[in-house]
């Protein structure tokens, strides 16, 4: 298990010699190591910018932003292939820019536009794209734990290669179907990876007080599935953590449990001030444990990307959101008229 | 025609529909060897394997969510909750999820799913598995809420249910599991939200589901004796809900009662009331328009008290002597 004390100095990342022998023995390319650095970029500025649009008065609805965990929605993509299944939680938009969402119909159903992925209908929490096996992120937390159970169990009796991808937060992991489901995904030796991202909050509440014996992995125990508890904020960490588990499930052993635990910068929602938390604890993860400054050390120590190309990367990310909210923007709203559409299929 | 039991009819049409198309399987508690606790499914497990009759822990909230999450990947889940009553662990799943993601995700999805659920009353069963809860499952667009009353429409419907890219809740009456009717051998289909005159008449519209049809015709043909001609409507579906049917109905008998076993406050009788009231038959209408739904109480466990609780024949007749003589 990680270190989750979150307190004191920055956390040391070790040598370059300890993460190149990392990186080779988990064979990831640079352009692997780039790509995950692009996409965690791209995500930070997507959160930082729903913020601002947020603050601009431009977003109708509320949204939960994942700045700070930007590495475990990376590592996953990174480890699962782009046509596995993925069930989301509300606090979605990483783990769908990861998997490779269009950033455009992204933003323009955050800003209600009907050129969205749901015609304005869903909003930042019903964000889905079933053209890419997304099935979408979930308003009822825990709603999709269970959901998961049904995708693999189709899966399985399709006789299909891919998984299901399943990912909550550790306040999920406290609602009555995530005992169901675990049960039924391991009784039935489904190709299911759970995925706990622990922020060490849910809305208010602190997982110290909400659960009875951390880590939440171990519960999987009961269930007799495997697990393991990683650094969230370590990309590469998180990384050949879901490559174990995905190919574990992938083999056909059945589910496959893992926690990471991380830390959001922004509060729970749109209302969030902060009062169950001290300023100093979200600077000390911001300062020392930040996973894009830790992994962009990394890269710059072993020489895979130099300071300027580091930052235009960052720029490009940077752009590519700047344009979507100019395509949102620029989008039309849903037409009144069509309000009744799409009750019935 | 052969004759099958509203059961059986059930049966057989899951039977066919499976045979037909490998896309459709079962899943619920005590479905395999057991039969399901009205044996429903008896002979299934041996005829199609535990692959596609599969037997679920007692877990509701997750069977349904598993039919759910099956449907979205093409399969046609048809999941059994034992009773009616232990829909409500599901509810979650039922109404913020199957109901609303076809909308919630722009169209762009469905989820084609039926789950099987018998209620009512008269078993004996008491308060906890004796509920009629059609009238809640109806308050949530996105879901399909089937009621069948004859073996006939209950294997038809039950085709049209799993053909149908919606959630839909097939009720049961657990009473009418025995009751017999004729059921033709081929595959056939009732299409959904579309109301049946059960009898024709003059008189007056009565509007009832599930076994308070059945009730309602007794009633009728004892009348006609007299000469008091009843129309019995039965929706067939209560979501969506085939208003026009009743409303022509209404505008030529001039009368309507409404009837059912779910409890009176909040029950689909107002519904039916609301729209034919607002609507032009309104200057057809002759006396007042009425409700007799089940007592405001929970389901009893004695007989007597069970009976009471929800409308039965005696009270029915009643209701439409009074209607028709002017008396109310
Ligand atoms: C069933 C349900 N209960 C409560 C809420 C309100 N709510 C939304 S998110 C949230 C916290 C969830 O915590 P966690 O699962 O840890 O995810 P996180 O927000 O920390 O990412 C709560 C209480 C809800 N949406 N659904």
């Amino acid at each position: 298990m990680s270190d989750d004390n979150g307190k004191g100095a920055e956390k040391d990342i070790g040598s370059r010699e300890q993460f190149e022998e990392m990186v080779k023995r988990l064979e990831l390319s640079d352009n692997s190591l780039i790509g995950l650095y692009r996409t965690m970029c791209t995500i930070r500025h997507f959160e930082y910018m729903a913020d601002k649009l947020y603050a601009a008065g431009k977003v109708h609805g509320t949204m939960h932003l994942s700045a700070g965990q930007e590495a475990v929605a990376a590592g996953i993509s990174q480890a699962v292939r782009p046509d596995d299944y993925l069930i989301n939680h509300h606090r979605g938009h990483g783990h769908f820019i990861a998997k490779g969402a269009d950033i455009n119909m992204m933003m323009a159903e955050f800003l209600g536009k009907d050129t969205g992925y749901n015609h304005g209908r869903g909003g930042s929490m019903h964000i889905a794209d079933f053209q890419s096996n997304n099935l979408g992120a979930n308003g009822i937390v825990g709603g999709g734990i269970p959901q998961a159970v049904g995708v693999g169990l189709a899966l399985k009796m399709q006789k299909r290669k891919e998984i299901c991808i399943c990912i909550f937060g550790d306040g999920a992991a406290n609602e009555g179907v995530f005992h169901e489901a675990m049960n039924m995904a391991a009784l039935w030796n489904l190709p299911v990876l759970y995925i706990c991202e622990n922020n060490k909050y849910g809305m208010s509440m602190d997982v110290e007080h909400a659960v009875a014996k951390l880590p939440i992995a171990q519960r999987a125990d009961a269930y007799g599935i495997p697990w393991a508890c990683v650094d969230g904020n370590d990309v590469v960490e998180v990384y050949e953590a879901m490559k174990t588990a995905a190919d574990h499930v992938r083999a056909g052993k059945g589910p496959y449990f893992v926690e990471t635990i991380t830390y959001r910068y922004f509060g729970h929602s749109k209302s969030d001030r902060n009062l169950y938390r001290s300023k100093e604890e979200i600077e000390d993860w911001k300062r020392n444990r930040d996973p894009i400054m830790r992994f962009t050390k990394h890269l710059l120590q072993s020489e895979i990307l130099d300071e300027g190309q580091a930052q235009e990367i960052d720029t490009q990310a940077e752009q590519v959101i700047v344009k979507a909210v100019e395509y949102a923007e620029a989008s039309p709203e849903p037409d009144i008229s069509t309000l009744m559409e799409y009750v019935y299929a | 025609m052969p004759e099958l039991s509203y059961l059986e009819a059930i049966r057989q049409a899951l039977w066919q529909e499976m045979k037909r198309d490998e896309r459709v399987f079962l899943l619920g508690e005590d479905i395999g060897r057991y039969g399901g606790a009205f044996g429903l499914t008896h002979g299934m497990l041996d005829e199609f394997g535990e692959e596609r009759v599969r037997e679920t822990p007692i877990s509701e909230a997750t069977i349904v969510a598993t039919a759910i999450g099956a449907s979205l990947l093409g399969m046609r889940p048809v999941a059994e909750i034992m009773f009616m009553d232990f829909i409500l662990l599901a509810l979650d799943q039922m109404v913020n999820q199957a109901a609303k993601m076809h909308f919630m995700f722009g169209g762009r999805t469905s989820v084609p799913m039926v789950v099987r659920m018998p209620g009512g009353s008269g078993s004996g069963a008491a308060s906890q598995h004796s509920q009629s809860l059609e009238s809640v499952l109806m308050h949530f667009p996105g879901l399909i809420v089937i009621n069948p009353s004859t073996p006939y429409d209950a294997k038809g419907l039950m085709l049209s249910a799993i053909r149908n890219p919606n959630p839909v809740c097939f009720v049961e009456h657990k009473i009418l599991y025995k009751t017999k009717g004729e059921v033709p051998e081929d595959d056939y289909t009732i299409p959904i939200g579309v109301a049946e005159i059960k009898r024709p008449g003059r008189d007056i519209t009565v509007v009832a589901n599930n076994i308070m049809v059945i009730k309602t015709i007794h009633v009728a043909e004892k009348l006609s004796k007299e000469g008091i001609e009843v129309e019995v409507i039965d929706p067939r579906t209560l979501l969506p809900l085939d208003t026009k049917t009743i409303i022509d109905s209404v505008a030529r008998t001039g009368r309507l009662l409404v009837v059912h076993e779910a409890c009176q406050t909040g029950g689909w009788a107002g519904e039916v009331i609301a729209s034919v009231v607002g609507s032009p038959a309104f200057d057809y209408i002759d006396a007042p328009v009425r409700r007799l739904g089940g007592k405001d109480i929970p389901i009893p466990y004695n007989r007597g008290l069970e009976m009471a609780a929800v409308p039965q024949e005696a009270e029915i007749e009643q209701e439409i002597r009074a209607l028709v003589g002017g008396k109310i």
